[in-house]
């Protein structure tokens, strides 16, 4: 069964799985999950002001980019973001963006619609006292919210974000459909130059599973450690 | 922007000569909600009885219960799909790979397999959730009353608690039909991989990513509205949202 296997070929990509590939995908998990959360809290922020208007804008985008699937969304971003430079910047073609550069910008826009629901119910769940002492103290409302509510509600929905954070760790696999070499496409680069597809799927696979494991019992444990403090 | 809009070319026959690249999307349409329901079939079948097993009294079935979530919560959908799709005919006797490699269809099958046991975990989840979330003197109850395990999950938890799962449930359904889009990886051609192959034969790619955009969107309102009748239908009295 797995007798005829050659596992030395994995050794031999280690270098180029790990500089190329998973550089990749830890740099874009991570800018990507910054960016998704700054643009989220905005995006929940509007949703939650007092201007109907804005609320509006935020919540059917929200509503947009999580009815659609993801691959779809990459595609999107991947053949759009083009025309868009070239609005910007005014240019007379559609200006070339690089690969890293196309997928954190589809990222960030897809993932800020999930961090925004996370961090609206993470606003919510702060007590009207709260932002109501606040301004009784004379805080303005961008003060209240970046000394008051916001630093509880991000500490308030941590676990959620990181377990967030982790389904986007899987997600950025989905950059395959571009042909970019992250860590699933390296592998899969190597799996077909050196026709051994099932040593590396199956090492990319142990991989992904021991990485996710590790950051989600992280996230248990620190479950726990906030729930004491309450 | 210098686009060359046409939004007649889905009224143009498509080059693989099925009729024009509206009805090519619409065959998109039908594979991926085809793929969608047996995917949420098994999801929904394996799903229960994993989150059934969560919730019983045995340390066995829950450790297996526990490991099941974690092994398919933990490896990206498209990862586990090349696992269905490469290594396991591989990695099978001889005979049975063969077998597995030349299936008629082989795409749709590893599509929905691959999906359904990746959203199985998250019902699971939902469901140890719904089932937890009930008084503990539900289960004493049933208990009291002379009832067997099996008979107080038939008759007593398992009712109540897919009715309160019903909100979280119609969400991960939804998952389930935009999560088949990761099967164009696998050459299934649902409605992503027709849009995108309309896009390569016809160049015009806003076009064919609006009408996909507008198709999903419609399957998602039609999804919503439906459950929602069916929530107010099975409503328990007595709950908030009940009548």
């Amino acid at each position: 069964m797995f007798g005829n296997l050659d596992f030395d070929v994995i050794r031999r990509a280690l270098p180029y799985l790990f500089y190329e590939g998973m550089t990749f995908t830890l740099t874009l998990t991570a800018l990507a999950a910054l960016g998704g959360l700054i643009f989220g809290t905005a995006l929940a922020l509007m949703r939650l002001s007092g201007f109907k208007i804005l609320g509006r804008i935020a919540g059917v985008y929200v509503d947009f980019m999580r009815s659609l699937p993801l691959v779809l969304v990459i595609f999107w971003f991947y053949f759009l973001v083009p025309y868009i430079g070239q609005w910007v910047t005014g240019a007379s073609r559609p200006i070339s963006v690089g690969a890293f550069a196309s997928s954190l910008i589809t990222f960030i826009m897809f993932e800020a619609a999930y961090f925004s629901e996370i961090m609206r119910a993470g606003i919510q769940s702060i007590s009207r006292g709260q932002p109501a002492a606040a301004s009784a103290l004379g805080l303005t409302y961008a003060q209240t919210m970046r000394y008051v509510v916001l630093p509880q509600a991000f500490r308030n929905m941590l676990p959620v974000l990181i377990t967030q954070t982790i389904v986007l760790f899987q997600d950025t696999s989905l950059v395959y459909v571009l042909s970019i070499t992250d860590f699933l496409g390296a592998a899969s680069k190597v799996a077909q130059r050196d026709g051994r597809l099932v040593e590396m799927y199956l090492f990319a696979a142990i991989v992904y599973f021991t990485i996710s494991c590790i950051a989600s019992y992280g996230v248990r444990r620190l479950q726990a450690r906030i729930a004491i403090i309450r | 922007m210098n686009y060359n809009w046409n939004w007649g070319i889905f009224f143009q026959p498509n080059p693989m000569g099925t009729g024009t690249y509206l009805d090519m999307l619409l065959s998109g349409l039908v594979l991926t909600l085809k793929t969608a329901a047996l995917a949420w079939v098994i999801a929904l079948i394996t799903g229960s009885i994993v989150g059934v097993m969560r919730t019983l009294p045995s340390k066995g079935a829950n450790w297996f219960g526990f490991a099941y979530v974690e092994f398919f919560r933990n490896m990206p959908l498209l990862v586990q799909l090349f696992l269905w799709f490469f290594v396991l005919p591989e990695i099978l006797p001889k005979a049975a790979g063969l077998w597995l490699k030349q299936l008629p269809n082989a795409p749709f099958w590893t599509a929905a397999i691959g999906v359904g046991f990746f959203m199985s975990a998250r019902v699971a989840v939902q469901l140890q959730a719904g089932i937890s979330s009930l008084p503990r003197g539900q289960r004493m109850a049933a208990t009291a009353l002379g009832l067997t395990t099996v008979q107080g999950y038939r008759y007593v938890l398992l009712p109540m608690a897919f009715r309160i799962i019903l909100p979280p449930l119609t969400s991960e359904f939804l998952n389930t039909i935009k999560n088949t889009a990761v099967a164009i990886t696998i050459g299934l051609l649902e409605l992503t991989g027709q849009a995108r192959s309309m896009q390569e034969f016809s160049f015009q790619v806003f076009e064919a990513f609006t009408a996909a955009t507008i198709l999903y969107l419609l399957v998602n309102a039609v999804v919503v509205t439906a459950m929602r009748f069916l929530e107010r239908w099975v409503a328990i009295p007595g709950y908030i949202t009940g009548k």
